[in-house]
């Protein structure tokens, strides 16, 4: 396919692997934020034509790993009212809450249903207008337009059976409280292209200075995050601590100007929490005011569903790159990825669980 | 995070309200209605970066190739440098 | 499968009984109408006229494959196939996997009360076809109807036996140091095919499901004297389940070059658009072959004659299990099967 094979051509690939050996003379630890990424980066072993100086830290950039147990049961408790279509992308359903996932659910009869894109939940909302219809709205910088606009669109059009199940989170907010953090590894982020393509990337000017990082914006094919990762070495070679676009194709630095209006009519920043790390200030979004009519939560009065994660999970630090899987005590034990007790075994992407599957063939 | 993938638009249906501007993007012989309405500026035979059903942002063509430009950019610094020697 | 094949009016007068009904399943006079007029209608053979509670056979050989399975699909008609074509070349093909030429099928079906009757008898004539196809009989078989509610549709359990007519061990106890690994077309459209079809995710396409009876390439094999030391079909799970459960078995490392895998461009692009990966997605006509390199010609010889045949892979050493891929860039990564199904991913 067009603009999808050349980057996975295996002559370019290996000549940025070359530039990025030639360049390293440190450890350096680079964190690519964004799960895509991650999941490139597992699928075409993009870690291993790395010089052993560079390790990858895989980010907390996933919106299904992140969504905090307590909306999960949140969205089994609404999936299983017998007068709800509970819709949802399909990663969701696998992901468990504290007794048990939307998968089961749907097996026990459950009106819960797989959906390529929010917009055809409204659909199922006028097709079914005795039933109340709920899109379990989860995601980053860029699924918030589409789910913005199959608000806007409900309301514009009067379709009141419609409503949302929100854990909205945003990226540059959880890149500050990793490097907050007193913890931090990290030396530098690629940064996640897909969020950019929305939001630009102005917003990470100020961060790359106070904390003296390189960002560079990256594709998700193997030849750009190569690239990226070039970027970003030779910055911290050169002792530069600046944001550099590297995927220009589809990210310019103000982003896509009409997406950030619907963002902004529709939603509001607010704090959110995330599954492994916790509560982080304003990284999260809302519904504003005049749209809290289709916020679900509200709507089916689910405030009081509080539920505490696993205390002995420790996937906060491995997201953060403090810890790796293995000093974790529970993991492979009763934390597997049948069934997973924290955000990092929940994926496929996941740091655990990608540690899992490859532990496991080693015969440890 | 955030699955988006290029395509090309086949068709472009329009539509009065500029939020309900669609169109048929093609993934490799894969044709998917996708909403166009944050991409007002792409056309037919445009690519479109595409995520749950929605046109992200149109694929700068001019800067495609910018990875592997840079790439020969360096290549052929290399070979300068080994003539010199 | 074409339209006019289906062009045969259904012998049960639509005006009387449009739906399937409880008694058609009763064992009275419905039954008896339907079974007359529908099955030995569509199926009629020498066997079914003996018209008895089990039917007898001649097998002439003292070795014979016997397997059985259970098709349940949504939705019962997809590009490419439903679940009459599913049915008889499933069990086909799990005969064909050992080596065995089939023979002979039944039919055991559950058909949900109200299925309309011209439903029915499209899956019937569907069945009738796809025997033709692979030059099996359906020789016995049994119809229940459950209440409204309790099923979807229909859903459909063939048993088959196949004779045994070569003097190889066919099974992963077999399976060498050095073997080829040989696949018989491009992966995944199956799976893809069910999946466009499926509510809220449907995608406008050509791909058809690859559903056809594998006999005829195996026993083209066999006949030219190929020493064949294992086969699988790839159904569910794809080619990646296929190999994994080999390895294992086997005790053997395999290494499998993902560029050699074909997966056409359309096929790729839904993967891309859903966040699949094709080495795991279902193929209802496709089947790795272990065999030793000496027959390599001639092996991709008759899998070209009969499709479109490729060498994706080698056996290794033993006692190291597991499939290693190298991915198109160059880099290792082992391969493992996925638990569940795939779900299209947002991330």
């Amino acid at each position: 396919m067009k603009y999808l094979d050349e980057y996975r051509e295996a002559d370019a690939v290996m000549k940025y692997a070359a530039m990025i050996k030639k360049i390293t003379t440190k450890p350096w630890n680079i964190m690519e934020v964004c799960g895509g990424q991650t999941h490139s980066i597992v699928k075409f072993g993009i870690d291993e034509l790395l010089p052993k100086e560079i390790t990858l830290i895989h980010g907390p950039g996933c919106p299904v790993c992140v969504t905090p147990l307590e909306q999960i049961d949140k969205a089994i408790e609404l999936a299983s009212n017998k007068n709800v279509v509970f819709c949802s992308f399909g990663d969701m359903l696998r992901v468990p809450g504290s007794k048990k996932d939307l998968l089961s659910v749907k097996a026990e009869g459950g009106g819960v249903r797989i959906l390529y894109s929010p917009i055809d939940a409204l659909k199922i909302a006028k097709e079914n207008p005795d039933k109340e219809v709920i899109f379990f709205a989860v995601g980053f910088e860029t699924t918030a337009p589409a789910n913005a606009m199959a608000v806007y669109q409900a309301k514009q059009q009067g379709i009141k059976n419609f409503s949302i199940l929100i854990s909205h989170v945003l990226v540059p907010p959880a890149i500050e409280a990793i490097l907050s953090s007193p913890n931090n590894r990290v030396n530098g982020f690629l940064a996640a292209g897909h969020v950019c393509t929305i939001m630009g990337y102005e917003e990470y000017y100020p961060i790359a200075e106070k904390y003296h990082v390189p960002i560079v914006v990256t594709g998700f094919e193997p030849v750009d995050i190569l690239n990226g990762i070039y970027i970003c070495i030779k910055q911290l070679e050169e002792g530069r601590a600046e944001v550099e676009n590297q995927y220009s194709r589809v990210v310019d630095k103000a982003g896509n100007l009409h997406a950030q209006n619907i963002i902004k009519e529709v939603f509001k920043i607010r704090n959110r929490k995330w599954r492994g790390i916790g509560e982080i200030s304003q990284s999260g979004l809302g519904l504003n005011d005049n749209y809290s009519e289709y916020d679900a939560e509200i709507k089916f009065n689910l405030n009081d569903i509080i539920v505490d994660e696993p205390s002995e999970c420790i996937s906060g630090l491995i997201l953060q790159g403090i810890r790796k899987p293995f000093e974790c005590e529970v993991f492979g034990k009763i934390c597997t990825p049948e069934h997973p007790l924290g955000a990092t075994m929940v994926s496929s992407e996941g740091a655990c669980a990608a540690y899992y599957k490859y532990r496991n063939k080693m015969k440890v | 995070m955030c699955l988006a993938i290029p395509g090309k638009i086949i068709s472009v249906d329009k539509s009065e309200n500029p939020i309900m501007r669609t169109g048929r993007v093609s993934f490799g012989g894969i044709v998917k209605e996708v909403n166009l309405s944050y991409t007002p500026e792409a056309n037919l035979n445009d690519y479109v970066i595409v995520h749950v059903g929605f046109a992200l942002k149109k694929l700068d063509e001019s800067e495609a190739n910018k990875v592997f430009d840079y790439l020969k950019e360096m290549e052929d610094l290399d070979e300068l440098k080994e003539g010199e020697e | 499968m074409n339209e006019q094949e289906f062009s045969l009016s259904c012998p049960i007068p639509i005006t009387n009984y449009p739906n399937v009904m409880m008694a058609h399943g009763g064992g009275g006079k419905l039954m008896q109408q339907l079974i007359e007029k529908m099955f030995i209608t569509a199926f009629g053979n020498s066997f079914l006229e003996q018209r008895t509670d089990s039917v007898l056979l001649n097998l002439d050989k003292n070795k014979i494959a016997f397997t059985t399975d259970s098709y349940v699909v949504k939705p019962l008609f997809f590009p490419g196939g439903d679940i009459g074509s599913l049915a008889v070349n499933g069990t086909v093909n799990d005969l064909s996997m050992s080596g065995a030429k089939p023979m002979y099928i039944s039919l055991g079906m559950i058909i949900e009360e109200g299925l309309p009757m011209e439903t029915l008898w499209q899956i019937v004539n569907s069945l009738k076809i796809n025997c033709d196809l692979a030059g099996v009989n359906i020789v016995t078989g049994d119809t229940k109807v459950v209440d409204k509610g309790k099923g979807d549709g229909i859903f459909i359990n063939t048993s088959g036996i196949g004779i045994i007519e070569h003097d190889f061990t066919i099974a992963p106890s077999s399976i060498h140091e050095g073997d080829l690994i040989f696949i018989n077309g491009d992966i995944g459209r199956h799976g893809i095919a069910i999946m466009a079809t499926r509510e809220n995710l449907e995608f406008e396409t050509v791909i058809e499901s690859d559903c056809a009876p594998l006999n005829h390439v195996v026993q083209d094999l066999l006949s030219s004297g190929i020493e064949i030391h294992c086969m699988r079909d790839l159904t569910r799970g794809g080619l990646v389940s296929g190999l994994v459960e080999l390895s294992n078995s086997s005790g053997y490392e395999f290494v499998v070059n993902e560029k050699d895998v074909p997966v056409r461009e359309d096929v790729n692009g839904a993967c891309e658009l859903m966040g699949f990966d094709p080495m795991f997605v279902a193929n209802e006509g496709r089947f790795i072959s272990f065999i030793p390199e000496k027959y390599a010609d001639a092996a991709l010889q008759i899998l070209n004659k009969h499709g479109e045949g490729k060498i994706i892979g080698r056996v290794e050493k033993k006692n190291n299990e597991g499939v290693t891929l190298i991915s198109r860039i160059g880099t290792k990564r082992i391969l493992d099967m996925i638990s569940g199904e795939q779900l299209p991913r947002i991330c």
